[in-house]
């Protein structure tokens, strides 16, 4: 493999009923820094049916170059047609670096593509940047996020890496910035499509996107029950905050799982993140330690979660917050 | 109807503790389980052989301690049971281990491949969709609910961020299981016993006809550059005052910091 053959930083844009995920224009922000450590451009890999006009978006983001197919193939997201559109290009183009978001989309192609295309790919890093080398190091959280690894892929391209939504900054959008829009036709082989999508539910009316809130109210075994959430709910509303919490109060079906932060959940980095009754285990110190300014409540002042936060208060959370609630109130 | 399952032996992650003071991990004493999406395909497979007779293979590669949950699974009810284990499979990242896997899958006969969505060691959710690809196999991953019309055809419900899709595919297939899709059945008593009196094969490089340059450290395109324990940040301020002292200090804090 020529690897001096292989420039340009990647991101595959991924777009849902044809509005671009929030993901992508974080990585296109974080590849603007890693194409400019490397002297290189930010290409966007658009692809979807009746997509092109969502082009200037992604340049006033941050691309230099929008290659975009638009396919009525690529109307839903579908492995196969997907890989088969991604790899024409990486073929055609020769990417350095391919960037896409850690989500159910992402993890699905990402894995395929690193097969097809026989190179390396890092799930959910937390941090990217260019060695002096000019490699990309790509740090990600291992064993349930207890230990914190940095990988290089040396000896082949594209150097590939998901990253979770939440974890990388959005530029802010500059409708002036100038850019280049490429449309690619890809010649797809349709015996390999074999996956036939029947349907697509959506299933909760009033979705919320915790990872954009600026504040957070975040909820644990402590406080999970319902005079405690009451007492949560309150303080949100008076705060303009949104409620999320640890794994344990959503097992309990006291709280949906798109507000679970952690691990499993969604990672966040919120202006204040206030934790009430959570202990941290690691797995939710993993998706909230980056949080601008941490406020914990706990009774066990040997907690966790105190290790990470800002400001602790040991405590009954409840009466705190009741105490809170009714001063903010004034 | 055969199935074959890919498990995996993990650290039960849960269990990991990190010393405060060092920051570094806490190994000792913590139990090797079957990965938990994986024990949902397994419990998946079982059901498809409650309902349609299928036979069940188990596979796993690691090293010869990771019998152990061939035993396990050998007790849930599998019927075919094969450790995949070879020093030429060291140090492999998630592509060199699918090259294996795939190797091995290659000598099996099946309907429809299962794997876990995810280790939880590992957490990349790989391994699945690149064995897929090399076996030029369709794949469906994070799958919810599984439906079998009992000739060919499999209806999946994938589970995704804010809902899910249902679609149809044929076998041979690959799908990648969810551990909250199905609830493991525990072993049984007989199971346990006899788990022990029942063959598991043992596979190696010179069962899988792949090229050695695919495999292991060799034939991995990630290395670890470096690894490190996420460090212990600066404490904080603590305070242990009374409820109404306490809610003065958050705001005079979150005033200081301009949040409020």
């Amino acid at each position: 493999m020529e690897i001096s053959a292989y420039k340009g930083v990647f991101v595959f844009v991924e777009q849902r009923k044809g509005n671009v995920q929030n993901v992508s224009l974080e990585l296109i922000g974080k590849a603007r820094d890693l194409a400019e450590a490397l002297n290189e451009k930010v290409y966007a890999i658009l692809l979807g049916a009746n997509v092109s006009d969502k082009a200037n978006q992604l340049i006033a983001h941050g691309a230099d170059v929008v290659l975009c197919v638009d396919a009525p193939e690529l109307a839903d997201y579908l492995t196969e047609p997907y890989s088969q559109a991604v790899c024409h290009i990486v073929n055609e183009y020769k990417p350095s670096i391919l960037m896409l978001g850690a989500t159910t989309i992402g993890r699905d192609l990402g894995p395929r593509l690193s097969a097809r295309l026989q190179t390396g790919l890092t799930a959910d890093c937390t941090k990217l940047e260019i060695s002096e080398e000019k490699e990309l190091l790509m740090t990600r959280p291992a064993f349930g996020g207890n230990l914190m690894a940095t990988i290089v892929c040396k000896e082949h391209r594209p150097q590939m890496s998901t990253v979770r939504p939440g974890v990388m900054r959005s530029l802010v959008a500059d409708p002036s910035r100038k850019g280049e829009i490429i449309n690619v036709t890809v010649p797809f082989n349709k015996d390999k499509f074999r996956v036939k999508l029947l349907s697509s539910v959506k299933e909760k009316s009033e979705m919320v996107d915790i990872s954009e809130a600026k504040i957070l109210i975040s909820c644990g075994r402590g406080m999970g029950n319902a005079e405690c959430l009451s007492i949560v709910n309150g303080l949100a509303e008076t705060l303009n905050a949104q409620v999320s919490a640890s794994r344990a109060v959503v097992d309990a079906g006291l709280v949906s799982h798109d507000r679970q932060v952690g691990q499993t959940g969604k990672t966040v980095r919120p202006d204040l993140y206030l934790a009430v009754g959570i202990s941290g285990a690691i797995q939710h110190l993993a998706g909230m330690e980056e949080s601008d300014y941490i406020v914990a409540i706990n009774k066990d002042k040997h907690a966790p979660i105190f290790q990470v936060a800002d400001l602790g208060i040991v405590g009954d959370a409840k009466l705190v917050l009741k105490q809170l609630t009714e001063r903010m109130k004034k | 109807m055969n199935i074959v399952v890919c498990i995996k032996q993990v650290p039960d992650t849960t269990e990991i503790k990190i010393n405060p003071t060092t920051g570094t991990l806490i190994r000792e004493g913590v139990p090797s389980i079957i990965n938990p999406d994986d024990k949902a395909g397994l419990e998946l497979a079982l059901r498809l052989k409650d309902q349609f007779n299928a036979h069940v293979t188990v596979i796993t590669m690691g090293p010869t301690q990771a019998e152990d949950v061939l035993r396990e699974a050998y007790a849930m009810g599998v019927d075919r049971a094969i450790l995949l284990t070879d020093r030429k499979f060291a140090g492999a990242d998630t592509l060199a281990t699918s090259h294996a896997l795939a190797g091995a899958l290659r000598k099996l006969d099946f309907d429809l491949l299962i794997t876990g969505r995810q280790a939880i060691d590992g957490d990349t959710a790989q391994v699945g969709p690149q064995i897929a690809e090399h076996l030029d196999l369709p794949q469906v991953s994070y799958l919810q609910h599984l439906e079998f019309d009992g000739k060919k055809t499999f209806t999946i419900k994938r589970k995704i961020e804010d809902g899910y899709e249902m679609l149809q595919v044929d076998g041979p297939c690959v799908v990648t299981v969810l551990s909250g899709a199905y609830k493991p059945r525990y072993m049984n008593v007989r199971g346990v016993v006899e788990s022990y009196s029942r063959e598991v094969e043992i596979w190696g490089f010179a069962q899988i006809e792949v090229d050695e340059s695919k495999l292991g450290l060799v034939g991995s395109p990630t290395r670890v550059h470096k690894a490190f324990s996420r460090g212990v940040k600066a404490a904080g301020e603590l305070y242990e005052v009374d409820a109404n002292e306490a809610a003065g200090i958050i705001i005079s804090k979150l005033k200081e910091k301009f949040i409020i």
